[in-house]
């Protein structure tokens, strides 16, 4: 079953208060995602690849084409889909992590972790506990899980980053980055974590530049160059 | 669970505010396009038109705007603050939404927001009688919801002082002896008394100085989590409105611009006036 279908993407960037410059971000997008698939999204620096991901996520307005995405009630195109209804997937089935944290401020490290989860568990104490666990694994300081993660190192936040967008096994998972700033042993981490939602069923679309994360963790890759599809390969 | 678009809260359509004497033209002739929200030929002023909107359980709305935009208009008149010119409003928990909410008589007017609304002002005043202490202040909202028994009143106001973090030995104390942001927790203690499910914050942060406004934003945050309370959040400040809300409505000259999920807006903002806004963020 496709869980994703992108049909003649674009997006342009209209900028009113530029004299009405048009910055062309994408266009002619087309491809689709398997359930459970994982896929890499490739290319250099400005090629697209997060206007890809924000369109999906609706952070940006797509300018033309469909994105349709299978949910568990049924399929709707998300370029026009009600606000109401993308904020019901973002808590529910759609989870973005972007390349830097972005944290509402004086938030604990183990709060901002359970952000997702609290919506499912509610016994805060059992969700707390499951962060921590979550963020030893990721080796992150004992003393920082109190702390609040804006006065973080880079990796560190990156850390919460991803252990924020994966405790809640999202169906969706879009993420930029994630193994970026990390050192080989936790960046083992974070992939067997990912490759663990993919064995519960997440699909996951994947920013990286890295090839050592590309080949452990990617069915397939997409690259774009100039905001266009370069070409897809199956890595075996 | 799925969504449902008939689970709305709050709906509100074409709402306006007209002040003077408008004539068949003055709706045309006023708005951002002309920069204005005066008719050049009755100079009656349009405070706000044609307001339509959702709002569904939990969530929470911006409204963001320059002064003068209107945004206040809106919530007051959905507080019955302000009579409306034109426009209705249905609120779910009144019955179950069938009737306009804005054609009720005061009486049930009264009802309405003293048992489903609460109301946050910029100015505590506005909110608080200062001649009551702020337990009294607390109280009267609960009497007037029909709470007869002053022990669980005085219980209540005590948990609600509480949770707000006011020092509960001050409750027999008048606000005017409170500071700044401890006379916006009162009113907030206030505003929720009743466990509302509609709550309107507006600008309530604007004037206090930025370590008790991020215990006040803490406060609502905690809120929003813990209750579940709908909100309407009017704020000129977009780290305000990135900070607590879902999605956002931006206007300017009395009408709405651009609406969208709060990210959106600040990130690919489409109308020029929102890219000029978010583009003034420091």
């Amino acid at each position: 079953m496709n869980i994703l279908e992108v049909n003649d993407l674009s997006k342009v960037f209209n900028l009113h208060i530029l004299n009405n410059k048009k910055i062309e971000a994408l266009s002619d997008i087309n491809f689709t995602m398997q359930e459970g698939e994982i896929i890499g999204l490739t290319g250099k620096s400005g090629s697209g690849k997060s206007s890809l991901m924000k369109c999906i996520y609706r952070t940006y307005l797509a300018s033309s084409g469909q994105i349709i995405y299978t949910s568990k009630d049924g399929s709707l195109d998300l370029v026009k889909a009600d606000d109401h209804r993308v904020i019901e997937l973002r808590k529910t089935e759609i989870n973005y992590c972007s390349q830097f944290l972005s944290v509402i401020p004086r938030v604990t490290a183990v709060d901002v972790v359970c952000e997702n989860l609290f919506r499912i568990e509610k016994d805060k104490d059992v969700a707390r506990t499951k962060a921590k666990e979550m963020l030893e694994e990721l080796a992150l300081p004992a003393e920082l899980f109190d702390a609040f993660p804006v006065t973080f190192s880079g990796g560190e936040q990156q850390r919460i980053n991803v252990a924020r967008a994966i405790i809640a096994s999202p169906r969706f998972l879009l993420i930029d980055e994630p193994t970026a700033s990390l050192d080989a042993r936790t960046k083992d981490v974070v992939i067997d974590m990912i490759l663990g939602l993919k064995q519960n069923g997440t699909s996951v679309l994947c920013i990286s530049h890295d090839e050592y994360t590309l080949e452990r963790l990617c069915d397939r890759r997409i690259d774009l160059q100039f905001g266009r599809i370069n070409e897809v390969e199956v890595v075996e | 669970m799925a969504f449902n678009e008939d689970n709305w809260l709050l709906r509100v359509r074409n709402l306006t505010k007209i002040y003077g004497e408008p004539n068949d033209r003055t709706l045309d002739l006023t708005g951002p396009e002309f920069g204005s929200n005066i008719c050049p030929e009755t100079e009656s002023i349009v405070a706000c038109a044609d307001i339509s909107f959702d709002l569904y359980p939990g969530e929470v709305l911006g409204i963001v705007g320059e002064s003068g935009s209107g945004k206040s208009t809106v919530v007051k008149m959905l507080y019955f603050d302000l009579e409306k010119t034109y426009g209705s409003a249905w609120l779910k928990p009144y019955n179950d939404g069938l009737l306009d909410i804005l054609e009720e008589s005061n009486q049930r007017k009264r009802y309405i927001r003293n048992t489903l609304m609460g109301m946050v002002y910029q100015n505590p005043r506005d909110g608080l009688n200062f001649g009551f202490s702020s337990g009294g202040n607390i109280a009267e909202k609960l009497i007037m919801a029909g709470q007869m028994n002053v022990a669980s009143i005085r219980e209540r106001a005590s948990d609600l002082l509480n949770k707000t973090e006011v020092p509960v030995q001050r409750m027999d104390n008048r606000p005017g002896t409170f500071s700044g942001g401890m006379q916006q927790r009162v009113q907030i203690s206030k505003a929720i008394a009743n466990n509302p499910p509609l709550l309107f914050l507006d600008e309530v942060t604007t004037g206090l100085d930025v370590s008790v406004q991020a215990k006040v934003l803490d406060l609502i945050r905690e809120l929003q989590t813990d209750l579940g309370i709908a909100m309407i959040v009017v704020s000129h400040d977009l780290s305000v409105i990135r900070m607590l809300t879902d999605r956002v409505m931006v206007m300017k000259n009395g009408r709405i611009v651009e609406s969208g999920l709060t990210d959106q807006i600040l990130q690919d903002p489409q109308h020029e006036y929102s890219q000029l806004l978010v583009s003034s963020l420091l």
